[in-house]
């Protein structure tokens, strides 16, 4: 396993010059809130407001927040299941933002998507050959051997049974259904992977099979992942790189080690100090910080940067100015005025009375 | 809030006092006559203590047993959980979905028995001893009296456990004014200073709004005020952050740390989640299929599992405080049926050690608590809630110990 690691992190490097598979530039998502009888405009949801953000071929990017930051707003719009109100995606170089239902089902193959509610997700008067089957006939593919050798061939690719062709989705257990919505996002091979929370409705010990079958699966047919969740410990164990979001806004982006081992926005360090460790002995070790209260509301966020209000080391600058993402070393961007773990401490001169 | 009132005063002939959801459904069945409770056949003919000794301690739990008849079969949701708490310290259940640990934390509360119709539903066996008192045998209007007052519960879903119509306020004076003999006025100041306590702000506003107007976070913090208003001794944290943000689970987890040492009282809290239990337990008690496999100090469980079953849960997370590992190593297979749970050790089909024991030892004979410290005497029927570690698994005690520090150990 040390040997697909070392390989997947020298692919890595090497597809750093490569084109990204995905480009993302100021996305922008605003839900509007209506009012009246006219549907007068009279805010918005401002679910995600301007991101930016490349996937290379090859990487897992994992997306962490917490709820209501936008990162399943995110999800679906990079899989185009909602349209943009502004920014720009570009998938292999082709400008997708925009393009209508027709023009973009071609694109469809490449990018697939695996929900976070196994219940949900699968339709109970289908069978699972069905489901799995859809894909195919949606896009007029006629596999190679048929169409239920094929669907079969991938049952057996995420570890279940190729028996299970004809029976319904409420005699799985969750474990189950969770990867016969794999096998579905897999069926046409796609070039990108969107998993939304893939682990978090599943037990303990069935999240750890589910988290394996997914590093075999990408090893296997090179896929690329982006995998949104917010359970940290599992974003570190499956991403190379990771973005970390607040309120709509990615305010740092760092690959797996470099953010675990120096985080440099104080809200991804309070996010770390958070996670609960199981190990009863270090209880008493560790400084948490809690953070207080609760995330701002995104149809009104706080001005300047968002964090400020719960953070501890806000200024008058974080008010007023709103902090750029910017690299700070390299491939470790962060939008903070005033990072942690970062040697240049010439941001920190700014008129600091504490607001 | 002192004693609780004589129980045979207990008949409330003082103000009228409303019923409320957090006490549980009404008062179906007035001093259930004896033909019905036959025919219920749950609450009568299991051994009335009479004879048992009343425990020491102050939460005890004997050969406990849940099961409901359906049409499929007899689910045997808990099947034999003997374990005791003290005040003031902190029990962990953990487990996976369908082990079990929901169940027992309703069985505490006599939830699986306050309506006629839920007691049909139910067999329950075994003793449960709340301060000297034996619940499972006895009348459910006595239980009904404990509950909220003696013994309270945080549900998991705030969402759904709080009353969307009525607001936080109205709901915390209600449960408050159903144990106690106070004007309106009285229970409201207390549920603003309950708010305040558990860390909600601009308390005497907020104590007016309704559920939805509260976040997530908040609206467990209501229901923990709501929960704490009659200062239990006894409370019971069934997966309280389980919905909750990693931010805002760390907060309620302090806040529960902190209400205990206020209180003394006892915390049962059960999860799936490992890593909230190394926070607050002192205890930890692990269940698979229904039955405890694994039960001792915190510590000690953390440190030298003694169950493959443990083991898995260990190997399955990922954790943040170690170095990054390039494999999970998960449990095969799922968790079994409560229907049909496998012969002999519940855990064989999917334990990697099945075969180590001889004679198929593992699938015959379903193994019983031992201790593991003290040459495998068997677990002195749930009166060792203390100091002991305890593991219902075949293989000999060296093998365990062997098996864990060459070969699981290292790979976490």
């Amino acid at each position: 396993m040390t040997e697909t690691e070392e390989t997947g992190v020298v692919a890595g490097t090497t597809d750093e010059s490569a084109a990204p598979l995905l480009r993302v530039r100021g996305l922008v998502r605003h839900f509007p809130i209506t009012k009246g009888l006219l549907k007068r405009q009279v805010g918005a949801v401002q679910a995600v407001d301007g991101i930016d953000f490349e996937v290379r071929p090859g990487e897992t990017l994992g997306v962490v927040g917490e709820s209501g930051c936008g990162k399943s707003t995110m999800g679906r719009l990079i899989t185009r299941l909602d349209e943009p109100t502004g920014g720009t995606i570009e998938f292999e170089g082709r400008d997708i933002t925009h393009l209508p239902p027709g023009k973009l089902r071609p694109m469809r193959r490449d990018v697939q998507m695996i929900f976070q509610d196994p219940y949900g997700s699968l339709n109970p008067r289908h069978t699972i050959g069905g489901i799995v089957g859809t894909p195919f006939r949606l896009q007029g593919v006629e596999p190679e051997g048929g169409l239920k050798k094929e669907v079969q061939r991938l049952l057996e690719l995420v570890g279940l049974s190729p028996e299970h062709y004809n029976r319904y989705p409420h005699e799985f257990s969750g474990g189950q259904r969770q990867r016969i919505g794999i096998a579905r996002a897999l069926a046409l091979k796609p070039k990108l992977v969107v998993a939304d929370e893939p682990v978090s409705a599943l037990d303990v010990s069935i999240q750890a099979q589910v988290v394996n079958l997914m590093d075999d699966l990408q090893d296997e047919l090179g896929l690329t992942y982006v995998i949104i969740a917010h359970d940290l410990s599992v974003i570190r164990h499956v991403s190379d790189r990771i973005a970390v979001m607040y309120l709509g806004k990615i305010v740092e982006l760092a690959d797996r080690k470099s953010l675990y081992e120096a985080p440099m926005h104080p809200y991804t360090k309070a996010l770390l100090s958070a996670v609960p460790v199981p190990d009863p002995k270090r209880r008493t070790q560790r400084d948490r910080i809690l953070l207080k209260g609760d995330v701002p509301s995104p149809i009104d966020p706080p001005s300047g940067c968002r964090f400020r209000t719960r953070c501890w080391k806000a200024t008058e600058v974080c008010a007023t100015t709103e902090p750029p993402l910017v690299a700070l070393r390299t491939g470790h961007e962060v939008a903070c005025h005033h990072p942690e773990n970062a040697p240049d401490g010439a941001r920190d001169d700014e008129p600091a009375k504490t607001a | 809030m002192t004693d609780f009132p004589d129980s045979t005063a207990g008949h409330r002939a003082g103000p009228s006092v409303p019923d409320t959801a957090a006490d549980g459904p009404p008062p179906a069945a007035p001093p259930a006559d004896p033909a019905d409770l036959t025919r219920t056949g749950a609450a009568v003919g299991e051994p009335a203590p009479a004879g048992s000794k009343a425990p020491t301690a102050f939460l005890e739990v004997r050969d406990l047993k849940v099961h409901f008849p359906t049409d499929d079969g007899i689910v045997k949701s808990v099947d034999g959980l003997s374990f005791s708490l003290e005040k003031g310290r902190t029990l962990g259940i953990v487990g996976e979905s369908g082990s079990g640990k929901s169940v027992t934390s309703l069985a505490i509360m006599g939830l699986h028995r306050a309506s006629r119709q839920q007691r049909s539903k139910v067999d329950m066996s075994g003793e449960i001893w709340l301060d000297g008192k034996e619940l499972v045998g006895a009348d459910p209007d006595e239980v009904r009296r404990l509950r909220g007052r003696e013994m309270a519960m945080i549900f998991q879903d705030p969402l759904s456990a709080l009353h969307p119509y009525y607001t936080v306020g109205s709901q915390i004076v209600e449960a408050y004014r159903v144990h106690h003999a106070v004007d309106k006025k009285t229970a409201r100041k207390r549920a603003v200073e309950m708010l305040d306590r558990v860390g909600i702000p601009q308390p005497d506003k907020r104590v007016d709004d309704h559920p939805h107007q509260f976040s997530g976070g908040m609206r467990q913090r209501a229901m923990i005020a709501m929960a704490l208003v009659n200062n239990p001794e006894l409370l019971i944290a069934d997966e309280p952050t389980t919905a909750l943000d990693v931010t805002v689970q760390a907060q309620i987890l302090d806040l529960i740390r902190d209400l205990q040492k206020e209180f003394g009282s006892a915390v049962v809290i059960i999860t799936h989640d490992l890593g909230v239990v190394a926070e607050l337990a002192d205890q930890l008690l692990v269940m698979y299929g229904g039955r405890c496999i694994e039960r001792g100090p915190a510590e000690k469980v953390f440190s030298e599992p003694q169950h493959p079953y443990t083991w898995g849960l260990l190997g399955s997370m990922p954790r943040i405080d170690r170095e990054q590992t390039d494999r999970l190593i998960p449990v095969k297979g799922s968790p079994p049926s409560l229907i049909n749970v496998p012969s002999g050790c519940a855990f064989n089909p999917r334990c990697p050690y099945a075969d180590v024991p001889e004679d198929d030892l593992t699938r015959t004979v379903r193994p019983e608590l031992r201790q593991v410290d003290h040459g495998g005497t068997p677990a002195d029927e749930g009166v060792a809630g203390g100091g002991g570690h305890f593991a219902a698994c075949h293989m000999a005690p060296e093998e365990r110990a062997r098996i864990w520090t060459e070969e699981i150990a290292p790979k976490l």
